[in-house]
């Protein structure tokens, strides 16, 4: 019997080629005549293109064309045009040039002039909901569900909000769970804090570069995506085509963290550009561009207030979120905070209102646990401030509010399919040595101080309904398609794992199929919101049942019995009772193909996706097909958690940070590749770490013009930043709705990493929670010396 | 309503755009005297010169001498990445923050992104593809990487293994402190440092082995 795969370390099989630089990325293609393109972008926030003289640059030699927003298509408010004659931020781009090379392409922008008329822009959602405040969108400055709509608060609202606090006007959004008045009154303890999450750019490491060019009406198109499957869709979409005429080739994602879900706006771009110079154009973006293009995690400014009972029960939580919308679409962080708030703290009554307001600062979407890396963030070093008031322990307070399996939880009081938080907070508290730690909370050694603290972060870990595909060929290989994307998650690879233990393989006899939609994909999850490990072991787990069965079937037809009688492992389907009697999968691979029907994929079931029909049909013939949507239980909803234990030593003198320590313990159900999740709990907790310590945005507040547009600005985590001493450990309880048993785990570990910090550096200074993001060294050393801060309590950007 | 007036596009010399219908906030029409015209910025930080020719020259890259056009203003990056076909060799950020695309020229790690390609004739480069042997062996340092499973998205790699790869020849013997001293001019926003640091100790065993 073969060894189980799930579990066990194996190298994935993109490894080899990342590591030679054989891995294409979308920036490593070439193609004959291929024209590179450049983008003019707008200089300031806000403004309209009155006229574009680029006489000057269509002279010169090597420059082919000019693409505006003319030829682009138009699309309705709030979405994002790909070119824009009124960009809504610096850096959006208004033009694009193609030329022979790079350099002329980049010299041609310069030679453009453009008149530009300024108009108002607004950085932060408050200043937008002041009266005769600016908005950033001349059509609104919020949305009230898919509308459009202007919120502006009143004199009387902004002179409510006692000194310091968030004013609290009309909501775009609220909701109510219980009776809140009651819970505040029989609060023993109410904390109400004021609160300052900044916004953060995703940085992924490659640019979201594209090429792309036409052959016989079909696009060819070679771009950096997170997914697979769905961004074909989404170019399709994008384009008007129809999805059999996207050709999408993307096999390495350079990183998105939320930034590339289903591809990008600017991908259009060199899409159509090609298409009007009947040549492929490869539009490089650069740091710069990215920055200004590549989304945002949205900051919040707001008003949070808690109920606690004598016993560190929460009694009512009411919170009032602003998020930082951005330009375009409709941002939903500073809703889904209420939600993991519901979650990870069950209070017995909470409201929740909010209001995403649109501004002149770069598009914002998920950014790994959207809403919930930042409210989680600012709220664990309160539950600290809150069991240091009350005399309860620390993790004791986060025990009373964690969830149980019989959670209820959000608007809808939605169900789980699993929790054990509780586990995780207790196997993290023995694995970090918490009580020992605790001891030297405080101590100070020469102008250290030593703060311990810990950050226990939930975040939405599967979806389903997703297709599995896979096929057995007459070789005996087994190829398992893979229509999810290769963001570095090493997803492709691990969630075929799923499918091959059905079969009883060997890790050898498995061949992964991804990255190219002419491949024969399979219609599949975004490769987003942690959906596919949960997503995908359920796929190829009912496209592995599938194929086990026809194995039997087909046994079972030559060899006598009943199909039930026949076992599949160790490239063989052979009799249980008598394992002699059997046969290799390439036989029965040439069977499958000799009998046709359902066994080579001339006949589908019916509630299989159309992508995956088109794929299967494709590959009908070429062995045994084994197509199957994912049927499995579909109750409640998914969640995983990390828990994140720090130890910091805060330099009073300088106002420096240092991680002494870090553990992280997750549930995330069964561990299905355990250095993977390593990566993907510690990495995540790392860059919860950047938020909480340094990444931030600075802006001109007279210009609006970013001034941290350069990774040595913007500052994500560098490797000194981080403590050498990193461990990790998973509770490895099975989700009981997934036959393999996992969940995803990309979200949670960000607020678990941010959570620790900002609960330890608060720790440090005696309790004393700052409830404002990042923590740097001026913002604490303020705090440390008894300075006025140089910004004011609601401000972001600074 | 609004018209963008176009000047020098082909196929039209005037196109008009429908904008979105707005009411303009009074005084919106400030100056727009403090903002400085900028395209994209220029390719790479250097300045770009028009009319610049290029120059055969010779170049030592992974033990072979290749001859290559290169303009007086071109960086190492761009001769690799798009003259070469050494796409290996990543541009992270352009300008020297990132370390994608650290090379070794001489054995020394050097941002090839800020690197004229015209300063390195006469020395010996070595990227990523040139580390594998003709028969397939990878590198100790690659086979540590693979070993552990080291890196995610992987596009700060070979930047990282470049790093590695001189690390191990400096200081054969390292601690993890000084193995991420030693990778501390690369970024990985993976943030897989872990496992980076991990790999690299491994890389460093294997080639101590192999020495």
């Amino acid at each position: 019997m073969a060894e189980k795969l799930v579990g066990q370390d194996i190298s994935p099989p993109d490894l080899r080629a990342k590591i030679t630089g054989r891995a294409k990325y979308a920036e490593d293609f070439r193609a004959d005549g291929m024209l590179f393109a450049k983008l003019l972008v707008s200089p300031m926030p806000h403004c309209r293109v009155r006229r574009i003289d680029a006489s000057a640059a269509l002279a010169m030699d090597g420059v082919v064309d000019i693409l505006t927003a003319d030829d682009v298509p138009s699309v309705d408010a709030p979405g994002e045009p790909c070119l824009t004659n009124e960009p809504l931020y610096e850096g959006e781009p208004i033009l694009a040039v193609a030329a022979v090379d790079e350099t002329t392409a980049a010299d041609a922008i310069e030679k453009i002039r453009v008149d530009f008329e300024p108009l108002p822009f607004v950085l932060s959602p408050l200043d937008s909901l002041h009266p005769n405040g600016p908005n950033g969108r001349l059509d609104g400055n919020t949305m009230i569900g898919r509308e459009l709509a202007t919120i502006k608060w009143t004199e009387e609202d902004f002179a409510a909000a006692p000194e310091g606090s968030m004013p609290m006007g009309e909501a775009a959004a609220e909701w109510t769970v219980g009776d809140i008045d009651a819970g505040f009154a029989e609060a023993a303890l109410i904390l109400d804090e004021t609160i300052v999450h900044q916004s953060l750019s995703h940085h992924p490491m490659e640019p979201r570069t594209t090429m792309a060019y036409w052959q016989n009406g079909k696009l060819y198109i070679h771009t950096s995506t997170q997914s697979l499957a769905r961004t074909q869709s989404a170019i399709a979409n994008m384009l008007d085509m129809d999805i059999e005429d996207v050709v999408m080739i993307a096999e390495y994602c350079g990183g998105g963290f939320g930034s590339k879900i289903s591809g990008s706006t600017i991908m259009q771009v060199p899409a159509i550009f090609s298409r009007k110079v009947n040549r492929p154009v490869m539009l490089r973006i650069t740091r710069y561009d990215e920055t200004a293009l590549g989304r945002a995690r949205p900051g919040f400014q707001a008003q949070v207030k808690i109920g606690f009972r004598a016993d560190g029960r929460i009694t009512a939580l009411d919170m009032y979120v602003l998020g930082d919308g951005g330009p375009y679409g409709r941002s939903g962080d500073n809703m889904s905070a209420g939600s993991t708030a519901s979650l990870n703290y069950t209070p017995l009554s909470q409201r929740h209102r909010g209001v995403a307001v649109y501004t002149n600062t770069p598009p914002k979407a998920a950014q790994r646990g959207p809403g919930g890396a930042q409210i989680i963030g600012m709220l664990e070093p309160l539950m600290d401030k809150a069991a240091r008031e009350l005399g309860v322990d620390r993790l004791d307070l986060r025990r009373i509010n964690a969830p149980e399996g019989d959670v209820l939880f959000g608007p809808r009081q939605t169900g789980l399919t699993s929790v054990h938080v509780k586990e995780a907070i207790d196997q993290g508290a023995e694995l970090f040595g918490w009580e020992e730690r605790l001891q030297r909370s405080g101590q100070r050694n020469g102008s250290k101080v030593t703060g311990v603290g810990v950050g226990v972060s939930p975040y939405t870990a599967g979806s389903r309904g997703f297709d599995g595909l896979l096929v057995i060929r007459p070789d005996g290989k087994v190829a398992i398609h893979q229509g999810i994307g290769n963001l570095g998650t090493h997803s492709i690879a691990d969630t075929a794992r799923a499918a091959a233990d059905v079969l009883g393989l060997a890790w050898d006899d498995v061949e992964v199929i991804w990255g190219d939609t002419r491949r024969h994909l399979p219609w599949s999850s975004v490769q987003a919101g942690s959906q596919t490990t949960f997503a995908h072991t359920r796929a190829n787990h009912a496209a592995g049942m599938d194929a086990r069965r026809k194995l039997q079937e087909i046994a079972a037809r030559d060899l006598g019995g009943q199909a039930e009688d026949y076992e599949t492992s160790d490239g063989r389907v052979f009799r249980r009772s008598s394992p002699s009697r059997g046969m290799t999968l390439a036989q029965a691979a040439r069977r499958a193909i000799e009998l046709g029907g359902r066994y080579s994929g001339q006949e589908l079931d019916e509630d299989l996706n159309d992508m995956t029909k088109r794929s299967a049909t494709a590959l009908a013939g070429t062995g045994l097909i084994a197509a199957a949507r994912d049927n499995y239980q579909n109750e409640g909803g998914i969640q995983s958690w990390v828990v994140g234990f720090a130890e910091v030593e805060l330099d009073v003198e300088t106002g420096q940070v240092d991680i002494v320590k870090y553990s992280a313990v997750t549930d995330c159900g069964t561990v299905l590749h355990p250095r993977s999740l390593g990566g993907q709990v510690l990495g995540g907790s790392i860059q919860g770490m950047g938020i909480a310590m340094s990444q931030k945005w600075v802006f001109d507040p007279v210009w609006g013009i970013g001034f941290a547009h350069r990774l040595y600005t913007a500052r994500p985590p560098g490797i000194l930043d981080v403590p050498l001493d990193l461990d990790w450990a998973a509770v490895e309880i099975p989700d009981p709705q997934n036959p393999v048993g996992p969940k995803g785990i990309g979200e949670p570990p960000v607020g678990a990493g941010s959570a620790a910090l900002t609960s330890a550096i608060a720790d440090a200074l005696g309790g004393k929670c700052l409830c404002r993001t990042p923590l740097t060294a001026d913002v604490l050393l303020a705090e440390i010396e008894g300075r006025e801060p140089a910004y004011g309590p609601l401000d972001l950007h600074v | 309503m609004s018209d963008v007036e176009i000047i020098g596009k082909p196929e039209r010399t005037v196109s008009r755009r429908i904008f979105i219908k707005g009411v303009i906030a009074a005084g919106a029409t400030t100056s727009s005297a403090g903002y400085l015209f900028r395209g994209s910025q220029p390719l790479l930080g250097a300045l770009v010169v028009q009319g610049s020719v290029e120059r055969l020259v010779t170049l030592d890259v992974n033990g072979q001498q290749r001859r290559v056009d290169v303009l007086k203003q071109e960086t190492l990056a761009m001769t690799l990445r798009y003259k070469l076909g050494l796409t290996g060799t990543k541009l992270g950020c352009d300008r020297a923050e990132c370390g994608a695309c650290t090379v070794l020229i001489d054995g020394v790690t050097s941002y090839s992104c800020s690197v004229l390609t015209h300063s390195v004739r006469g020395k010996r480069i070595t990227t990523i593809e040139g580390l594998e042997a003709e028969d397939g062996t990878l590198h100790p340092v690659q086979q540590g990487v693979l070993d552990e499973g080291g890196f995610q998205c992987a596009f700060c790699a070979p930047g990282f293994i470049m790093s590695m790869v001189a690390m191990v020849e400096q200081n054969p013997n390292p601690t993890r402190a000084e193995a991420a001293q030693a990778l501390s001019g690369n970024l990985c926003r993976c943030a897989d440092y872990d496992k980076i640091l991990t790999s690299a100790m491994r890389a460093a065993e294997y080639a101590r082995q192999q020495a």
